[in-house]
């Protein structure tokens, strides 16, 4: 029932990018977060930061055209806007580390509500990459998590308490999912917006930890795209 | 005074086995291609070799591990498109791999150029990646200490140079380029264009000669993405 109601990735970016104000410098986190850049609101204008060390960076090249100096954080060619600047990595994560950005908005494996994220790996097989994920984890004004709700099992990507590998403690605050839009505070899920079409009963059901409300729950509504 | 050396083999003399070495670039960007290679070339072993990957392709650090030149890396994401290299050393053991959060990495090598031997850090706080390290409370928050880090040679991409050692970048292969010379006892520069003293407007320059020791002129340098999309290898 949950996968015919659910947004897509593109819908979830969609919702993300409605909260970015304009002038905002913002990090997209490599794949599903970088969706969001697409959705940007009209007349806004915000400012995308990618930590290998370029602000304002925009579209990708026509194919042919790419210059490999001039890439993202995962290694995708960039082009750039008027007002761009490079950098080198140690003032690439002072903007980072040192509450410069505005949002970070990245993907998640998990997210307890206490706001602690895990995103890196699964588990102890394989080789360990961690890029830049810790670091982006702290500082941001706003670090935002987008994600489906539920893992392909159907299990709670929301929980209670992570049980992979964590990247960062208590540094979430605000989760945007296929269902909802969930804030972290104070420990606790709070229940901002979900879509008209699930009960507050089914909703929990597929959230790993009790969902508080503030006030009223708005409706979660997203065009088709 | 006059830094450029007569060609890749004198630019990467004496790095003995052993030696811990540091090399620029992100991705295919700023990795001194022409500088690894003359490196496998010469050929020391049990290298540490330091950079945000570990190798791509059978080209640049990669082919030096597939050299069987390195011990350790020291490094944020050692995967890559085609990681192969890295990999099966890792999996059978034969490398060992220091993983170090992208700014930490950054902030340990700044550290270690600039004489700060250790510094506290909110990125890995409550991580595996923070095991056994020191937690200092500051302002009520805790936080991680991380250690300088410091390499005997930097091998670094310019896009210019001066005799000097005063340097420029291109673009986003800056990256890691300007902490690592600073970092290390000697730092080697490939540059695209080798200028006289004043051929850089000192406003412009990001790397001031006194971080540099050797300078070769490679003025097509090859470009490590283009090198993996044409499949080519360093053997």
């Amino acid at each position: 029932m949950l996968d015919d109601l659910k947004l897509s990735n593109a819908q979830i970016a969609w919702r993300a990018a409605q909260d970015i104000a304009d002038g905002a410098y913002v990090n997209l986190g490599i794949g599903f977060p970088e969706m969001v850049a697409q959705y940007t609101v009209e007349g806004r204008t915000p400012i995308f930061h990618t930590e290998n060390g370029i602000l304002n960076f925009g579209q990708a090249p026509a194919p042919g055209e790419e210059d490999w100096d001039m890439i993202n954080a995962g290694k995708k060619a960039v082009t750039l806007k008027p007002g761009a600047s490079f950098f080198h990595h140690a003032d690439s994560f002072a903007m980072v580390r040192g509450g410069h950005l505005d949002v970070a908005i990245l993907g998640a494996l998990q997210v307890a509500q206490t706001g602690d994220l895990a995103n890196w790996r699964v588990g102890n097989k394989g080789v360990p990459a961690v890029g830049g994920a810790m670091d982006l984890v702290h500082g941001a004004k706003r670090v935002a998590v987008l994600t489906d709700h539920v893992t392909k099992k159907g299990e709670p990507k929301l929980v209670e308490s992570c049980t992979f590998p964590l990247t960062g403690v208590a540094c979430v605050t605000r989760i945007y999912t296929s269902l909802a839009v969930v804030d972290i505070e104070d420990g606790h899920f709070v229940l901002r917006e979900k879509l008209a079409g699930i009960s507050m009963e089914d909703l929990q059901s597929v959230t790993g930890a009790p969902l508080h409300t503030d006030g009223e729950v708005g409706d979660l509504i997203v065009p088709a795209l | 005074m006059d830094k450029t050396v007569s060609g890749l083999a004198e630019a990467v003399s004496g790095i003995g086995d052993g030696a811990t070495v540091m090399i620029g670039g992100f991705g295919g960007a700023g990795n001194p291609i022409e500088l690894i290679h003359a490196l496998i070339d010469a050929g020391p072993k049990n290298l540490t070799v330091i950079n945000n990957n570990a190798g791509n392709g059978q080209i640049g650090i990669a082919a030096l591990i597939d050299a069987g030149m390195v011990k350790k890396m020291i490094c944020s994401f050692p995967k890559s498109s085609d990681p192969r290299a890295f990999t099966d050393r890792y999996l059978a053991g034969e490398i060992e791999l220091e993983l170090v959060p992208q700014g930490t990495l950054a902030e340990r090598i700044r550290a270690g150029g600039a004489g700060i031997p250790a510094f506290y850090t909110p990125t890995s706080y409550g991580t595996e990646l923070a095991d056994g390290k020191p937690i200092g409370e500051f302002d009520g928050r805790p936080y991680v200490q991380e250690r300088w880090l410091k390499a005997d040679f930097a091998l670094i991409k310019a896009e210019v140079a001066d005799t000097m050692g005063n340097l420029t970048y291109r673009m986003a292969a800056r990256n890691f380029s300007p902490l690592m010379a600073t970092a290390a006892a000697t730092t080697i520069v490939q540059a695209t264009r080798v200028v006289a003293p004043g051929g850089i407007d000192p406003e412009q320059v990001i790397t001031p000669g006194i971080f540099v020791n050797r300078i070769v002129e490679v003025t097509e340098p090859k470009q490590e993405e283009d090198l993996i999309r044409a499949g080519a290898s360093y053997a």
